[in-house]
């Protein structure tokens, strides 16, 4: 029906009790999202309410804890930068194998050690610098607005948020559902690729076509084309965001910098187009294309 | 954030590197001084900019006597630096003077993150002196790469193999160039460096290794562990505009344009611009006001936007997702009052309360333009930007 999550995740919120942390777990709760448990160290005992008081989560000071007495099996997190990596690394020591994280500005040499150390561990992890996760209308573990996405078989993944809610949303006003959403963030030392993501979607009996959001910087976008090439035979939709952006300038984004003479949008655009994907030129085609190439396979 | 070569190599001096010896001069008279100091029969007068491709640009210059140094740094101290990185050029605010130094053959060292492998990686050539852009298009395989594990650092085995395929034989200048390896991927992790390049790695006439340049840049993401190094920035090196939106906690870039763009997110702002290419026309900028887009911050966007003369017409273009459309439309209504808007304002909106948000826009009495969806703003912005609208 979906990757990574669905109506019997259960999530722990690590940061649940920050302002950040509390919005958005209250509009994961409202989505129907199961958050089972939050931490925050030193305010284990805790009850969280939200807000309006409709929900109420037991806080506990370490994730071990949570885990053992809640059954958390995915995480999404919430805390500052400096505590990110941190905080990764402790969900996984605990035994969770789905860990989102949210947090935008971490150093990077945090997540190229956290890289190294989960190499081999079977952990996914999603992020940073990234809306997160959705299932819709099952689970949303993550900073997107729900309501904007409708449960259907086409998977998203994407480095941009606001380009996410552009894709989904031309997809949903067209009567085309998602099966999973995933924002990868828009770091250069991402937990989880595209080609990882592409490759998920590809594996997914109930995906039937993916929407590939790229931007300039690296060469993620090159690697799931080669993918994409030998092993993808669902419609690929793609669009890369940056054809304007001079090199050597970083687009908002930490990631988004052509430099070294890598990672400009022409070459990714050329890379998916050769590997058989709908190449859009504007986002505002997304949904057109997606809505083409479903007919032309059959699947709408 | 970028440092200049001066600040980078008195880094390179705590940690033990060789480095020319050298002294900062910020005029003609200090200059002087300097190279009387130094006491070479030449010296170098090396421009303190950020940027690459200095030499090139006439910012790095022999003088064969102390007032030949004073007269090249009086005809650079004041002037701006135009490189291939920075046409508009860059201001020179002081210059480097350093002793001569004997050159027998240039390396190229460079060290940064691999994002294919999401590891550091050792980038060294023989063919130093180069940009190391043009050595990777024109001659990939002079450049020999050797990746650092974060757990455990370079391994002197690894420096070793560099040095043997750069040709080095000689016992002494090995165990130099190990050391100058090891000692740089140290650095690059204490730091949290994004970038070190020694452009050249310079071994002498007398078979010692010098680092004749030095550069460094840092994650900013990282400067909050570093507050030493915070202090290093030299603020005059960075746009006007561009420095004014940091103060507001914007991510603004100028471009070249004449359609100002307003945005919500990284990757709708960059994707606006092109959607604007697209149809024709030229972006001014990038500019992403984040999620929230309140009042204060879009005001402060109309007022970065506006105080650049080009701009002819501007495109707001907003995805309200958790924020409500109708908040942001009264957002930019406020904003655009607060401001005095005396060009074309075209808005895209598109989300929650999308609705509500385009009548109030309508009925704000502003001169809005609204777009129904993307790539009408953008054409729209095109046209009012040629005055066609």
């Amino acid at each position: 029906m979906s990757v990574l999550v669905n109506k019997n995740t259960k999530v722990v919120v690590q940061g649940l009790t920050g302002k950040e942390g509390s919005f958005h777990a209250k509009q994961c709760l409202d989505y129907g999202t199961q958050i089972v448990a939050g931490v925050t160290p030193g305010k284990g005992g805790l009850i969280w309410k939200d807000d309006e008081g409709k929900y109420e989560v037991p806080v506990f000071n370490t994730v071990e804890e949570a885990v053992k007495e809640t059954g958390a099996d995915a995480s999404l997190i919430f805390v500052p930068p400096a505590f990110a990596a941190d905080a990764i690394m402790e969900a996984a020591d605990a035994g969770i194998k789905l860990i989102v994280c949210i947090t935008e500005g971490i150093p990077v040499n945090d997540m190229v050690k956290v890289k190294r150390a989960l190499e081999g561990t079977g952990v996914r992890y999603i992020g940073p610098n990234c809306p997160g996760i959705i299932t819709p209308e099952e689970c949303k573990m993550g900073i997107m607005p729900g309501h904007i996405f409708k449960k259907g078989r086409v998977g998203i993944v994407s480095r941009s948020g606001t380009l996410t809610y552009e894709a989904a949303y031309q997809l949903t006003t067209r009567g085309i559902g998602q099966s999973t959403v995933i924002g990868i963030g828009g770091d250069p030392v991402p937990g989880t690729t595209h080609r990882e993501a592409v490759e998920m979607f590809n594996n997914d009996p109930d995906t039937d076509a993916i929407v590939l959001i790229g931007e300039i910087g690296g060469t993620m976008e090159e690697e799931a084309a080669e993918y994409i090439k030998e092993n993808v035979e669902k419609p690929v939709v793609a669009y890369i965001a940056g054809v304007t952006a001079p090199p050597g300038r970083r687009m908002g984004h930490a990631g988004a910098i052509i430099s070294g003479g890598k990672g400009d949008a022409k070459s990714k655009m050329e890379a998916l187009r050769a590997a058989g994907a709908y190449v859009c030129n504007t986002p505002a085609e997304i949904g057109e294309m997606m809505e083409k190439a479903l007919k032309e396979r059959g699947l709408l | 954030m970028k440092i200049h070569e001066y600040q980078a190599k008195e880094i390179f001096k705590k940690y033990g590197l060789p480095v020319p010896r050298g002294i900062v001069a910020h005029d003609a008279k200090e200059a002087e001084c300097a190279a009387k100091e130094l006491g070479t029969p030449v010296v170098v007068v090396k421009a303190q900019v950020h940027a690459g491709g200095r030499g090139k640009a006439g910012g790095v210059k022999l003088a064969k006597s102390p007032e030949e140094a004073g007269k090249i740094a009086a005809e650079m101290i004041g002037s701006r630096l135009k490189t291939y990185q920075n046409p508009e050029g860059l201001p020179i605010n002081c210059v480097l003077i350093e002793e001569g130094v004997n050159i027998d053959k240039e390396f190229y060292v460079g060290l940064t993150l691999d994002r294919e492998v999401s590891r550091p990686v050792f980038m060294v050539s023989a063919a130093g002196g180069m940009e190391i852009e043009e050595i990777a298009k024109t001659n990939p395989e002079l450049i020999i790469k050797e990746h650092v594990d974060p757990a455990i650092g370079l391994l002197p085995y690894q420096a070793r193999k560099i040095a043997y395929k750069i040709g080095l034989t000689d016992r002494k200048l090995v165990s130099q160039f190990v050391k100058i390896l090891m000692t740089l991927s140290k650095m690059y992790f204490d730091l949290d460096a994004s970038l070190i390049e020694i452009n050249p790695l310079v071994k002498t006439k007398e078979d010692n290794f010098i680092c004749l340049d030095a550069k460094i840049d840092f994650d900013d993401n990282a400067l909050y562990r570093h507050p030493d190094i915070q202090e290093l920035e030299d603020t005059t090196q960075i746009d006007p505009l561009e420095l004014e939106a940091k103060k507001w906690d914007l991510n603004y870039v100028r471009l070249d344009g004449n359609i100002g763009c307003m945005v919500n997110g990284a990757g709708l702002a960059m994707a606006t611009m092109d959607t604007i290419k697209f149809y024709g026309g030229e972006p001014a900028n990038f500019l992403d006001v984040g999620g929230t887009a309140t009042v204060e911050r879009v005001a402060a966007a109309f007022r970065l936007l506006l105080s650049d003369p080009k701009v002819k017409a501007i495109f707001v273009n907003i995805f309200g997702g958790i924020v409500r459309c109708d908040r942001i439309a009264g957002g930019i209504i406020e904003a655009a009052k607060q401001v005095d808007l005396d060009r074309p304002l075209i808005v895209r909106l598109e989300g929650t309360n999308v609705e509500l948000g385009r009548k109030m826009l309508e009925e704000s009495g502003l001169n809005i333009i609204p777009a129904k969806d993307m790539a009408d703003g953008a054409q729209k912005a095109v046209k009012a930007a040629k005055g066609e609208l």
